[in-house]
């Protein structure tokens, strides 16, 4: 078997794959960047619209161009790319077993890997709609692919499952290239994906939105026919006599995405239950010593400007860390989820912070107005930050500065409203 | 004070919090915006009363392209209500591979000023 030795390996040439190639190199290391697809870019390459690299490039780009000033970089630094390679197993010892057409089983033998495969959708099994299992049922990324991919429309009259950002951009994309959107379908009592997508992709083009409502059932012997929705009450609870008919001929779903992770687990890195990704230190370092993460397989972003954000870090600090700059002290205190929080990202925080402060990323479980953000050690707070707007579909991003994280003891998280001022 | 002729209300979408302005003209001709919260949001909802405009985004068929289509956006937001008259002017143009990102597939369409660019490099298939 052929075997390549390398200072890091990088499985996934996604936006945080890239990013922490292109870091991970200009910190004066080897980097091997593994790729399953035919080309770099993860799914930039189909995500056609613009809104991505505000935050980065602060300027409107498109999938595509924001993947392509990467991949240019990386093409310009000459940085070792692997194309159609296939990961199958990482080991605990780090290294790597792939395969690929040219070369059959090879073997990867890095000092460190960073994990950056990003996340999968989730589908017709994973939300267990009843019904029968016609033709005509697509994820919104899939039908995003053959759409913007492959040239191919998935059908002529849709309804759309969930208010997700892919969803509700696959209803502009499928009106624009001629197709019908009868509606969007979103079981919270607010859209899942951003404001300004909702505005622009279903206002625009007059495309109905329906809030506290599911499907209960699909209906179609060889290709869909019709869909039944259903209002539901606080507990998601289908309402009886509520029930619709859509005549369609295909599903979208848009009910979420979830880390990719198999791969992780071979390697014996400890996942979250909660973000279902990678347990990490604030080195984005997993349990496993030497096993960095990053982007979305460790937890779903929002904004693809925090995925490469993220690989930019984590490819410096595993640089850093192979040529021992950094230690990665194994004293770790751990951050507990309090009211209001879903999850927080990183789970570990180490007392001898990388850098002047640590970035904690987060996501509250409802959404809140004017709250404050505390962080509390024994009971004590120790930093607070006022949030005007704390949504699930819009990730909180806070720096606690270096000095308040010499603790020895766990940090909680918590979500707590302003109170009222009293009135004179 | 002038008599109000017409109003509106536009969602900013801005920021997250996605404040409602309502934006009226007057029988003066003025044009006034109100329930903003900060600069952008009277700007944009003006704007967007005025002239709503968009940026496109779409594909074009390639020949003889690594893939057969090249994802494309307008270089500038183009008039909303144009939107569907550049679909169809689009979909009737095939480009020859290579191309780069950035490179003008249609130069000024439908006479509006604005181009439609490559939002990518795009390789020649190796025959």
């Amino acid at each position: 078997m052929k075997t390549y030795i390398t200072d890091i390996a990088i499985i996934g040439g996604g936006p945080a794959g890239l990013a922490a190639a292109i870091s991970a190199y200009e910190n004066g290391v080897n980097v091997l960047l593994i790729e399953r697809d035919f080309e770099l870019g993860g799914i930039l390459p189909q995500c056609i619209h613009n809104g991505f690299g505000l935050g980065i490039f602060d300027e409107e780009l498109t999938g595509p161009e924001f993947a392509q000033r990467y991949i240019n970089k990386v093409m310009e630094y000459k940085i070792p790319i692997m194309l159609n390679t296939m990961v199958l197993e990482i080991r605990p010892n780090k290294n790597i077993l792939a395969v690929n057409k040219n070369e059959g089983a090879i073997l990867v033998k890095p000092k460190a890997i960073i994990l950056a495969m990003g996340c999968r959708e989730r589908t017709r099994g994973n939300i267990r709609i009843p019904g029968t299992r016609p033709a005509g049922i697509y994820t919104a990324g899939l039908a995003q692919r053959l759409v913007n991919i492959e040239g191919l429309m998935p059908g002529k009259k849709f309804v759309i499952l969930g208010s997700g950002d892919i969803g509700m951009i696959m209803a502009r994309r499928l009106t624009l290239e001629g197709a019908e959107v009868k509606a969007v379908i979103e079981i919270l009592p607010y859209t899942s994906g951003l404001i300004r997508n909702k505005v622009q992709c279903l206002d625009d083009f007059g495309i109905p939105l329906l809030l506290q409502h599911t499907i209960i059932e699909i209906k179609g012997k060889d290709r869909v026919e019709s869909v039944v929705v259903s209002k539901v009450d606080e507990n998601w609870e289908p309402i009886k006599g509520s029930e619709k008919s859509f005549e369609c001929d295909t599903l979208l779903l848009s009910v979420g995405l979830i880390p990719e992770n198999e791969l992780s687990k071979t390697a014996g890195v400890e996942l979250d239950p909660k973000t279902r990704g990678p347990i990490i230190n604030n080195y984005f370092q997993t349990n496993v010593e030497g096993i960095f993460a990053c982007g979305n397989v460790l937890h779903v972003n929002d904004l693809v400007d925090n995925v490469a954000s993220e690989g930019t870090l984590t490819g410096e600090i595993a640089a850093k860390f192979i040529k021992k700059i950094i230690k990665i002290d194994k004293n770790f205190v751990q951050l507990l989820c309090g009211r209001n929080i879903g999850y927080v990202l990183p789970q570990k925080v180490n007392k001898t912070a990388f850098k002047n402060s640590v970035r904690f990323y987060m996501r509250v479980k409802k959404p809140e107005n004017n709250v404050y953000i505390n962080f509390k050690v024994n009971d004590k707070l120790i930093y607070k930050k006022f949030e005007r707007f704390a949504r699930p579909s819009e990730m909180l991003i806070i720096d606690l500065p270096k000095q308040d994280i010499l603790i020895d003891n766990n940090i909680l998280i918590e979500v707590i409203p302003k109170e009222k001022k009293s009135e004179n | 004070m002038s008599e109000i002729v017409d109003s509106k209300i536009i969602t900013c979408i801005g920021c997250p919090k996605g404040c409602q302005v309502k934006v009226s003209k007057f029988k003066n001709g003025n044009i006034e915006a109100e329930g903003y919260s900060c600069k952008h949001g009277k700007e944009y909802a003006i704007q967007e009363y005025i002239d709503p405009r968009r940026i496109l985004t779409t594909t074009i068929i390639v020949k003889n392209g690594i893939l057969p289509l090249i994802p494309v956006r307008s270089n500038q937001p183009l008039p909303k209500n144009k939107l569907f008259e550049c679909m169809k002017e689009i979909a009737n143009i095939k480009v020859p591979a290579p191309i780069k990102m950035g490179d003008v597939l249609i130069k000024n369409i439908l006479g509006l000023n604005v181009d439609i660019i490559a939002s990518r490099d795009l390789e020649s298939k190796i025959n």
